[in-house]
Formats: structure tokens, sequence, C-alpha cells
């Protein structure tokens, strides 16, 4: 799995990214600046790693989605590429155009920084292949814009085409809102593009891949990834 | 020329922001607020004199950057 991390002014998890890229996939992964026109010959994954791009100026991910390297993301996109989009990644891809929606400030105003309980809504995409459907995995979150919202025809669309992969959920699956962190529409933590191909997600797998952390609940993801390469290829 | 582009949230999208400080006008005792929408105000120097030019550029910003127009309206004024 060849991948590659875009990275901006204002990013702070894209070495956590790397290493987890590296650490599953056995490949380095390349880090591209933000001003670059284009991505490395022959990547198959492209990442937008979490953090606070341009100091969250004007709205999170705002600016950092009309930075030139995106018009390569959108390129690598329109060609059936993979796309994953973390936490300010994800408000990035929101803001480019490559997933509908938006992420709003938290319902409580806060900022949350704690681990979560995700349901997998679905295993037969490349982005959860590595999990079974209706598992349920725990992972970080850290953010203070993380509450989904899009129009009800958009979400209608989303939860009709299968397209929301992950919802915050209780450590049994269930949705019950209490759970629902930030207030996300239909707990909605992660949503595929209508293509199949663009995964955007606010919590962090990629702190979760390593035993001495203490949980490897994020792994699977990563590892799916890499085994729908190794399939592909 | 001055011009000034104002983004405010669409009706129905909910704003924590605005309602936090709509408590907190209330608890200062302001009367008669009933409700607050936060916004932003951008106070752009256009060059040039050209009126129509002006606006045009103007919402070419704002549909491109200023607004994320899935959540907000925008409007331009050439002051």
């Amino acid at each position: 799995m060849k991948s590659a991390v875009a990275v901006f002014p204002g990013i702070n998890r894209e070495r956590d990214m790397a290493r987890t890229l590296k650490l599953i996939s056995g490949t380095e992964p390349a880090m591209i600046w933000h001003a670059e026109t284009a991505l490395p010959a022959g990547t198959d994954l492209v990442v937008i790693p979490g953090g606070f791009s341009y100091g969250d100026y004007l709205r999170c991910g705002a600016i950092a989605a009309r930075s030139p390297i995106m018009d390569a993301v959108r390129a690598h996109a329109a060609r059936g590429g993979l796309v994953l989009g973390v936490c300010n990644g994800f408000q990035i891809l929101c803001e480019s155009g490559l997933l509908p929606g938006v992420l709003m400030r938290n319902k409580a105003l806060k900022f949350i920084c704690k681990d979560v309980y995700l349901r997998v809504e679905r295993s037969d995409t490349p982005f959860t292949r590595g999990y079974n459907a209706g598992q349920v995995v725990r992972v970080p979150v850290a953010h203070g814009e993380g509450n989904y919202v899009a129009d009800e025809e958009t979400v209608k669309r989303l939860e009709g085409e299968g397209r929301v992969l992950y919802r915050y959920a209780g450590p049994d699956g269930s949705l019950d809102p209490a759970w629902n962190i930030n207030g996300a529409v239909n707990s909605i933590a992660g949503i595929l593009s209508e293509r199949g191909n663009v995964l955007g997600m606010m919590p962090h797998p990629e702190n979760h891949v390593d035993a001495s952390i203490g949980s490897t609940d994020g792994r699977g993801l990563f590892a799916g990834l890499a085994d729908h390469f190794k399939r592909v290829a | 020329m001055k011009a000034r582009v104002t983004v405010t949230l669409k009706s129905g999208i909910l704003d924590p922001q605005g309602k936090a400080i709509e408590g907190a006008l209330k608890s200062l005792g302001v009367a008669g607020v009933a409700s607050v929408r936060q916004g932003k105000v951008f106070d752009i120097e256009i060059e040039g004199a050209d009126k129509l030019r002006a606006e045009a550029a103007l919402k070419e910003a704002a549909e491109k950057l200023l607004a994320n127009t899935v959540i907000e309206n925008y409007r331009i004024e050439v002051l």
C-alpha cells in the first residue's frame, strides 16, 4: 500500500498517522506539503490527518481545503483512488466538497478529548473490511467541532446508501443519545463518499494501534486498507 | 472601494455559540433579548472604482471561501 499524508500548516497528527501507516502496511508514507500540486506517482491512499490547519481560522478546514494539494487529492478521488480524512482531515474533506455536510461546534460547546466507542456499520468497504459489521471499537476523539450536520435530504441519502460507516455508540453497540458525544445527526462519526472511495471520520483510529497504549482497536481500519490493496494488486 | 460581506447561519442550523451568548446576555440581565445568532463580518478593500466588478469579485469570494453555503448565507454591500 503506497500512501501519502498531506501536511498543512497547523496540522499536528501527521506523525502519528505516518507511524501507523508504516507499522501496519510496512511502507513509509510520503509526506506531501500543502503547496505541492501533485501526489507521488502510484499513490494508492491519500490521508488527510488531524490537527488545526491554519489555526481553524474562518471555519475548521476551510483554508486547507483550498490549498494547491487539494486539487491533486480531488483528481486522485475522481480516478477512484482512496482518501481517508481523520478529524481536521474530515473537516477539510467536507470543506473541499469531497464529502457532503459540515462539522459544527460540539453541542455542549466543549472540546472533547477521550476514548469513545464506535459501532462499525458494515464490513464490505476498504475502510472497514478489517472489522465485522456491528463490531464495537474503542478509539480516541479530540475535537471541538465534530458535530456532523447535513440537510435532511443528504442525511437520508447517506443512510439509504449505507454510507454511514461509523457511529458513536455504547460499549454494547447501543445508539443511546448519551453516547453521541458531540450531538452529530444520527450519531454519525464517519461517512463515505458517493463512490465509496473517500472516508471522513472524527475519531483517531491511528492512535490505537500499539498494545503499549492499551488498545489496538484502530488497527482494523489500516489492516483492512492494506489487505484491500494486496487483493487489488 | 470599501465593501462588506456579512455571513450568517441559515435558519434551522443549530448555533450553539449563539445560544451560549444568548444565555450570557440573559444572565447579565440585558432586557428583551429573545434570541442570538452569531455571524461573521468581513470588511474588504476593493481596488478600482467599478462597482459591478467589485460586486462580482465579492460574490466569488463569498461563494469560494467566505461562506460555506451548506450552512451559511451571505450578503454583499459595496459601501
